[in-house]
């Protein structure tokens, strides 16, 4: 087991609340990396999607604030699980890192001395996987083999976009892959991988996301996916809570079982983590002996 | 200089608007030196250049300041109007106050107070001038002209139906470039070989065009009226002098490899002729496919099969050097590749493809036989989708120009499409329609009123394979909705853009090219036809996307002005070049490595016979370069000595 790897986490809300299953499982499975996964003392909420304007900085206080914290407490680098968190953090920090920086600004704004460096590295865990870990690490750990499990990993837009954020190529993300495979699944390439689940007009328009839901996940099953691997709880949330509305209205669409990655690998890894859901379905379907 | 005179321009409003040019002239009136000061509406009129001239003469001026224009706009027509008022045109000098004034300056009292620093400047730099002659060198009465599409055709036949010699040089192994891959052309809709294919026999047949096909200019060295040019044949493998053409070798080649002529769509085996009509007529040997190596022959069907024992396999590359007087660049455009947009598949779908592509196939000797056929099965599509701008009009993806042959070649497409398939149903997303030539605008009302052709004026956003379906997802901005179309074939209308290797062939020239990498034009309006290097001359797409007719109007158009340079048996050189006093120099050598003209050589002082620096004007382009490197001062670049800009900043600041 590689010895040293530390990175400090924010958490975001949504992982302590509905997405606790995400966390516990992430943890589990950094734990059985090696990596030392250390939340921070103090955070709040990440700030949320903001507009993509430039010039109004107020939105962005609140990933100021953790990212202040995140230096204070000593950390240049920290993770994030939530593809939200990730992007508005990042978008935020590259503020800071670019040229025509709101950095002084906001500085002065929140009267800090000596104030925010810009210097603290914000990562997606997949993202930290990618750079620190190599598949065939995860490759030993494996204890039950996904062996004939076709699982398809969906990004969502929050790790893709805008392209400076993006932490794979945008339009072909294959990042989960490696990963996946190693874990014996059978990856599955679907051209809507990388669209928008419909986010918050989930609040206000839940039939629009609805129909959304239903072309991602019947494009993974005609691509012959048994399952969706999600890496953001929105995401999880939107194709999951509203397949019921989308068999409604679509009653041909069969069900899809939407899970974490972090959850396939720490079931695949048989690792103890605490959860109320069976990710990897146990139930007999052609193919799945070998899950098993 | 005792005797100055200083002329300020109004250029209409364009200077008076924002500089108080009555003010100026009193103050400039008071400069010491200066005898004369006047100002007029338009100095470069006529009645304007009179007025300069008469003054130069009849009040003895011994130097005289023209406060206008960029001197890049006007510098050349004063200094004939000086020359006409028996004044050394170099004793003539410009103080822009227009681009570097007036058009930057919104407040009166601002401009005029910096038009004034510019005049004093320029008059502190005039003082030293001296009087300099233009020397004169031969012209070698032949041309070159790099790229053998319609543009190099025609500009060769151009030049050699006057009864000068050209040299032809293009790239690959026929000549034809794009234009002999276009099935018909817009607006009339004539068939594209059929007006191409005698352009090319004639230019092969003309007695002064020497052809070189497969070969490339690796070095071109010298200037205006002298440029000694090195161009490197690759080896064909079959002797061109020997082989009749008759493609006996062809069945026996065990190779097959896509057809770069059809785009890829068709194959063709590793000898061979990229399309019938190709000129020169003779088989190549594409060494990279051959199962031949340099080392190791493996294969010889091709060589048993030739009767006229033209095939060699152990052909090298020559290289031959001829001297020209002027140079003709027409190496034409690519199309961006579809791998370029990811969120059109990246060039991962088959039936996903190009406007060129779409060519071949409308083209009756194209790899389909002129019958539209889905790549990837065969069928023929019944929904066909045009995505117009794919790469253009965007720079997300590198291109914020408009490709500006695309919105027509796409309804002379759809157009043909509907033709060959009549029940077919055609889209084109477009964002507006450019078609400004003449009869363009026509041609496309009749496409989109007759055909049928469902224009949808938007963007597509993404395309993706369902089952054996193409979807198209896209906006149509007039009904505010979302489309999704379920395609059989969709056409890319993929951004123009310069041809690979035109930047390494710019550095060979030592010319300037555009942000989009297109070689740039000495001047946008002025000088359309001529690259910023004297001598060197600019035809068709090279330059920028264009039509055929542009592109032959251009071509046209140089191959008027390299003649009109060959009129001449000497032509004038600016004396405006780097000289170097031998005293002075230590013979360091500094100067030669920095010379990006190889201007600089190296060579045993006559007087002393120390090694001293010395200068060819001929190949000098008067950067200034070796001047500022030199440690010893002894360099001077004549017309910007030292003395004049150190003059000039100290009346400035
Ligand atoms: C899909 C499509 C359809 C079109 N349809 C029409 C139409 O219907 N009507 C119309 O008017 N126009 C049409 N056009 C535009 C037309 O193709 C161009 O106007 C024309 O081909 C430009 O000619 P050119 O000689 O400048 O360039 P090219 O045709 O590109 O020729 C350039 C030549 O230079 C050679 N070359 C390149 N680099 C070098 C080098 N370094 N050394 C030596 N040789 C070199 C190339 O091999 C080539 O032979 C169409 C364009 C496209 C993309
Ligand atoms: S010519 Fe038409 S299709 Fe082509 S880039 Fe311009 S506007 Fe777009």
């Amino acid at each position: 087991m590689p010895e040293g790897l530390r990175v400090g986490y924010f958490p975001g809300c949504t992982l302590k609340t509905d997405a606790r299953d995400f966390e516990s499982s992430a943890l589990a499975v950094a734990g059985a990396l090696g990596i030392e996964v250390a939340e921070l003392g103090r955070w709040n909420c990440c700030g949320t999607v903001y507009s993509l304007d430039a010039v109004n900085l107020m939105p962005r206080l609140a990933s100021v604030h953790n990212l202040i914290r995140a230096e204070e407490e000593g950390f240049s680098e920290i993770m994030t699980l939530c593809s939200m968190c990730y992007n508005t953090l990042k978008r935020t920090n590259n503020l800071f890192t670019s040229k025509n920086n709101g950095l002084a600004a906001i500085n002065d704004f929140l009267c800090l001395k000596p104030g925010y460096s810009g210097r603290v590295k914000i990562y997606h865990f997949l993202e930290f996987l990618r750079e620190k870990i190599k598949p065939e690490q995860v490759k030993d750990l494996v204890v039950r083999p996904l062996d004939s499990l076709a699982v398809a990993p969906y990004y969502g837009c929050l790790l893709l976009r805008p392209k400076e954020m993006a932490i794979d190529d945008p339009e072909k993300p294959e990042i989960l892959t490696p990963f996946l495979s190693a874990l014996g699944a059978k990856v599955i390439d679907f051209p809507l991988n990388n669209e928008c689940c419909g986010a918050y007009q989930t609040a206000m328009h839940p039939e629009a996301v609805a129909r959304r839901a239903c072309r991602i996940i019947s494009s993974a099953q005609s691509e012959g996916a048994d399952m969706i691997a999600v890496s953001c709880p929105l995401c999880h949330y939107n194709l999951s809570a509203l397949q019921g509305m989308v068999r409604s209205t679509h009653p041909g669409l069969k069900a899809m079982p939407i899970v974490y990655f972090t959850e396939i690998m720490a079931q695949a890894m048989e690792l103890d983590y605490k959860t109320e859901v069976e990710a990897i379905p146990r139930d007999a379907e052609p193919g799945r002996e070998a899950v098993k | 200089m005792t005797r100055l005179g200083v002329f300020i321009c109004h250029c209409g409003k364009n200077i008076a608007r924002t500089v108080n040019i009555e003010a100026l002239r009193e103050k400039v009136s008071t400069l010491p030196d200066v005898v004369l000061a006047k100002d007029y509406l338009y100095l470069c009129s006529k009645p304007g250049q009179t007025m300069i001239a008469d003054d130069i003469r009849e009040h003895r001026l011994d130097g005289a300041l023209v406060a206008a224009c960029s001197p890049r706009l006007h510098g050349k027509t004063f200094a004939q109007t000086a020359q006409r008022a028996g004044l050394n045109p170099y004793l003539l000098d410009m103080a822009n106050i227009r681009e570097h004034c007036s058009w930057v300056h919104i407040d009166g009292a601002e401009g005029t107070e910096k038009a004034f620093s510019i005049i004093k400047g320029s008059l502190g730099r005039l003082r030293y001038a001296e009087p300099l002659e233009p020397f004169q060198s031969p012209v070698t009465k032949r041309v070159l002209v790099i790229g053998g599409g319609v543009a190099g055709i025609q500009a060769a036949l151009d030049i050699a139906n006057s009864g000068h010699e050209v040299y032809l040089v293009e790239k690959s192994p026929s000549l034809g470039g794009h234009m002999a891959q276009l099935g018909e052309t817009f607006p009339t809709l004539d068939c594209s070989s059929c007006i191409l294919t005698p352009r090319m026999v004639e230019v092969s047949q003309n007695e002064y065009v020497h052809l070189f096909s497969y070969a490339e200019a690796t070095r071109v060295e010298g200037n205006i009226g002298q440029f000694q040019v090195t161009v490197r044949l690759r080896p064909r493998y079959v002797d061109e002098t020997l082989c009749t053409g008759c493609g006996d070798c062809v069945p026996t080649c065990p190779v097959v490899v896509p057809n770069e002529f059809d785009q890829g769509l068709g194959a063709r085996k590793a000898v061979y002729l990229p399309f019938p009509q190709a000129v020169p007529a003779v088989y190549t040997i594409d060494w990279d496919a051959c199962l031949n190596t340099d080392k190791l022959i493996i294969c010889e069907n091709c060589y048993k099969s030739c009767e006229a024992r033209a095939i060699n396999f152990l052909m090298e590359p020559r290289e031959i050097t001829f001297e020209v007087g002027a140079i003709i660049l027409s190496t034409g455009y690519e199309l961006m590749p579809v791998a370029h947009i990811g969120e059109y598949g990246g060039d991962g779908y088959e039936d996903v493809i190009d406007g060129l592509q779409f060519e071949r196939m409308l083209s009756a000797s194209g790899p389909t036989g002129g019958v539209v056929r889905r790549p990837s099965d065969g069928r023929i599509p019944q929904n066909v989708v045009f995505v117009q701008c794919a790469g253009s009009r965007d720079p997300e993806h590198g291109v914020p120009y408009c490709s500006k042959v695309c919105c027509m070649y796409t309804a002379k497409q759809a157009l043909l499409y509907k033709h060959a398939v009549p029940d077919g149903q055609a889209y084109v997303f477009y964002i507006d329609i450019r078609a400004a030539g003449k009869g363009h605008e026509e041609f496309v009302q009749k496409v989109m009123s007759e055909e049928r052709i469902l224009y949808l004026r938007g963007k597509v956003s993404k395309i993706f394979k369902s089952g054996d379906k193409i979807v198209v997802w896209g906006a149509d901005t007039l009904s505010g909705r979302q489309v999704e179309i379920e395609a059989d074939l969709v056409v890319l209308a993929m951004a123009v853009i310069p041809s690979s290797g035109s930047q390494k062939l710019a550095r060979t020239l030592h010319i300037a090219s555009d942000l989009g990498g297109f070689f740039s034009e000495a001047h946008p309006k002025l000088g359309p036809l001529e690259s910023n290097t004297d001598g060197i001359f600019l035809a068709g797409a090279a330059q920028f996307a264009k039509d055929i007719t542009d592109t032959v109007s251009q071509a046209t158009g140089a191959a008027g002005k390299a003649l009109s340079l060959l009129a001449n048996d000497f032509i004038r050189l600016e004396p405006t070049v780097s000289g170097v006093e031998e005293g002075l120099c230590r013979g360091c050598g500094l100067c030669a490595s920095i010379c990006p003209f190889g201007a600089v050589t190296m060579s045993p002082s006559e007087k002393t016979g120390a090694m001293v620096a010395g200068i060819n004007p001929v190949l000098c382009k008067g950067c200034g370069l070796c001047a500022a490197g030199c440690l010893s001062g002894a360099i001077t670049l004549k017309g910007s000595s030292f003395r004049q800009i150190f003059a000039q900043l100290e009346e400035m600041v």
